[in-house]
């Protein structure tokens, strides 16, 4: 039976990459990633993992030894945040373009300048266009749980694709939390061994990262277009045979008091759950509003966000990233997009707050949807608004 | 110096595991070198390979020269990617996931690749100590993007981001001793090769793979296209490039430096010169400052030789 154990988020990853007897784990440290790596050494250095732990010189080179151990076919992972998620940038396309089933956790932070350790969504959204999939979490049970689920994911002969699970830094990272932590059996019935089609191996030559001319670019990008939207059934199965399980189920949109809500909010990761005590309090005041979180990021899941929306009249989304000189943040900017063709949608309001750690309480959350609702009645000339914002 | 019968095809491996028909300019010396470094890998290997212009004349989808595993991802990552590789194996092989072949991994890269771009991965590679093998083919410029300086460019050579020009006499600074900086990181087995001396290259090339531990051999690696000379004088260029000391052919094996071919005088660098484009516009004394250097640089080995081995001279 799984024991429910006080334990710092980032530990209890480092647990479940353990217990998922990963081969391979190169990582680069990084503020508020630091604890998920070190304790992933420790592990390793007292024989409790048995992994290649590469400590390579740059995120560039972590990610890119990534590449070369997955191709290898061993199970893969490592960790990240903020610049070091950027410095990787040019490689994350590669492992989802060559179907390399890396597994990532991301301690989102903040881009500099100025240099901020703290939280937002600024690394992630500079990423929602490399190709891998992206599952965004809200407590420390639910990193944990997405961790072991992102193995299965990845390494699916269906998908073989890369999969990072997003983290707020800190808000996440760093806080002790009641967690159940599967038993190592519990884990190893869930998680086949990885067994990658064509791995790198002399018996069998095969190339890999060939040369692609104009002939040829459009249908490999084409085929990973669809390899990539089609691996939503794989993660929606993933997260049924999870809930069937372990009783901790998942959903590509969550929903919290939104039923019939004419009034809607978003978000995503760690703020939600102030968002649900904000929702609460509004709802004992009479006020007609509920909550939607994006859990999955990508591939993005149109039909689930429209099916959440379809009754409300007014969608207020918050974003922690900004998308400068852009139409909105750019969750909101997706979630017009994703909805501007449908017959009836409600009125997109967008705000971006919670930039570099700045904490929004629950009162906040509530000032947002008064804000949103007056928006959405009168109009505003703004494209968005920043919350809290001192001008 | 004319003598090529050195090079016997019956001593060689008739393996070619970097196959004909790839795209290499007619008299590419770096692909002759690619080839022949191949002929003494042999099968049991899996090879990463920078962006370059040998992946570009011998990847094109849907053709490969690449009869063992091969990878290429980006320019400047290959050395981690070879990390990644060696210890994906080494994992699994622990592990009991697969069988222990004794698989070789070998990262290739041209200098750009290697000095400029690689230089931190290559490094962070070299020093963590993974079992591989690293093979710069140094053909001195940005070639696959179009003759585009490297810092492993020689002083004075025309490319067309140090272009000769009214006020400008080519490439500014002096060649990166790329050689030494592999040296300085204390790992066990570092060599210079030619492909214009082919069995000596062979040799240094089974000798890095069979090293335990990281092994790097810097390929000299003529590009008649970049360097503007004649593709049927490929082979000569090469060894005038040893004859005059500018490349010279060394090992240091553990530390010990090794000189492998010392000629009895050294050629004067013009004869090396005077056969190609890129250096047509120097002044004769520019010419004998770099001659001088050459012959600088060449004693400055021959004493790390000599410390090495106790003989003075070499
Ligand atoms: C990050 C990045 N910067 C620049 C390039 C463009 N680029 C591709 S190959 C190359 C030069 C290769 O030079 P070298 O390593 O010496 O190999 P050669 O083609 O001369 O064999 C450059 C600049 C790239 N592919 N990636
Ligand atoms: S440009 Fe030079 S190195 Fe590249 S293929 Fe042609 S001759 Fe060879
Ligand atoms: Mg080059």
């Amino acid at each position: 039976m799984a024991q429910r154990v006080g334990m710092e988020v980032s530990v209890a990853i480092g647990e479940m990459v353990r217990m998922a007897d990963a081969d391979v784990i190169a990582a680069y440290p990084i503020t508020p990633q630091t604890h998920i790596v070190e304790h992933l050494a420790e592990l390793v250095a007292d024989g409790e993992l048995d992994a290649e732990y590469i400590p390579v010189e740059s995120e560039h080179s972590a990610m890119s030894a990534c590449l070369g151990a997955a191709a290898a076919g061993a199970r893969t992972f490592t960790a990240t945040a903020g610049q070091g998620l950027e410095l990787m940038h040019e490689v994350l396309y590669v492992a989802s373009s060559m179907r390399l089933p890396v597994v990532m956790t991301v301690a989102n932070r903040a881009l500099s300048a100025p240099l901020s350790v703290w939280s937002d969504h600024s690394d992630a959204m500079a990423c929602r266009d490399t190709g891998w999939i992206q599952i965004f979490t809200e407590n420390g049970q639910e990193v944990v749980d997405n961790v072991l689920c992102a193995f299965r994911i990845a390494e699916d002969a269906e998908v073989l694709l890369p999969v990072m699970v997003h983290l707020d830094g800190f808000h996440l990272s760093h806080v002790i939390e009641p967690i159940l932590l599967p038993e190592q059996g519990e884990v190893s019935a869930f998680l086949p061994p990885n067994k990658y089609p064509l791995p790198l191996n002399p018996e069998k030559p095969v190339a890999m990262g060939d040369f692609g001319p104009p002939f040829i670019y459009t249908e490999a990008k084409w085929a990973q277009e669809v390899n990539l939207k089609k691996s939503k059934e794989t993660i929606l199965n993933v997260w049924r045979q999870f809930g069937d399980s372990f009783r901790r189920h998942y959903q590509p949109v969550e929903h919290y008091r939104s039923d019939d809500a004419k009034v809607l909010l978003l978000t995503m990761g760690s703020f939600s759950e102030t968002a649900m005590t904000a929702i609460d309090s509004m709802r004992s005041d009479g006020k007609d509003v509920g909550l939607i979180r994006l859990r999955l990021w990508r591939p993005f899941p149109f039909e689930e966000l429209r099916q959440a929306v379809k009754n409300a009249e007014v969608l207020i989304v918050l974003d922690r990233a900004l998308s400068f000189g852009g139409p909105a943040g750019p969750v909101a900017s997706e979630i017009k997009a994703a909805l501007y063709n449908q017959q009836t949608r409600p009125k997109i309001v967008s705000f971006v707050g919670g930039l570099g750690g700045r904490d929004i309480t629950a009162k906040g959350f509530t000032e947002i949807v008064n804000r949103g609702i007056e928006v959405a009645q009168k109009g505003s000339k703004d494209e968005f608004e920043i919350f809290g914002v001192r001008e | 110096m004319q003598n090529y019968t050195v090079f016997v095809p019956r001593l060689a491996p008739a393996t070619e595991n970097f196959a004909p028909g790839h795209r290499a300019c007619i008299g590419c010396g770096e692909a002759l070198a690619v080839r022949l470094a191949c002929k003494a890998i042999g099968d049991n290997v899996i090879v990463a390979n920078a962006t370059g212009c040998m992946e570009i004349v011998a990847s094109q989808v849907p053709y490969t020269s690449w009869r063992v595993p091969w990878i290429h991802t980006l320019f400047e990552n290959t050395a981690a990617v070879a990390s990644g590789i060696e210890a994906g194996l080494k994992a699994m092989i622990r592990k009991g996931q697969i069988p222990d072949r004794e698989t070789k991994v070998v990262a290739i890269a041209g200098d750009g690749g290697t000095v400029d771009i690689g230089l931190q991965a290559l490094s962070g590679a070299m020093e963590r100590g993974h079992d591989f093998l690293y093979l710069c083919f140094d053909n001195e410029a940005y070639m696959n993007t179009g003759i585009q300086r490297s810092s492993a460019t020689p002083f004075g050579a025309s490319t067309t981001t140090s272009p000769a020009g009214k006020v400008s006499m080519g490439q500014f600074s002096w060649k990166k001793d790329m050689p030494a900086i592999a040296a300085a990181h204390n790992i066990p087995y570092v060599a210079t090769a030619n492909p214009s001396y082919p069995f000596d290259l062979m040799e240094k090339v089974e000798k890095g793979l069979m090293t335990k531990g990281p092994a790097y051999v810097h390929i000299y690696s003529v590009c008649p296209t970049g360097w503007r000379c004649p593709g049927d004088l490929t082979i000569r260029i090469g060894r005038l490039a040893t004859e005059t000391g500018i490349f010279p052919l060394y090992e240091v094996e553990d530390g010990q430096y090794k000189l492998n071919y010392d000629p009895p005088k050294l050629q004067p660098i013009t004869s090396y010169m005077k056969l190609q484009g890129r250096f047509r516009h120097l002044p004769p004394e520019i010419i004998d400052k770099i001659q001088q250097t050459i012959i600088e640089k060449y004693q400055e080995l021959k004493e790390k030789v000599a410390a090495s081995t106790g003989v003075a001279g070499g």
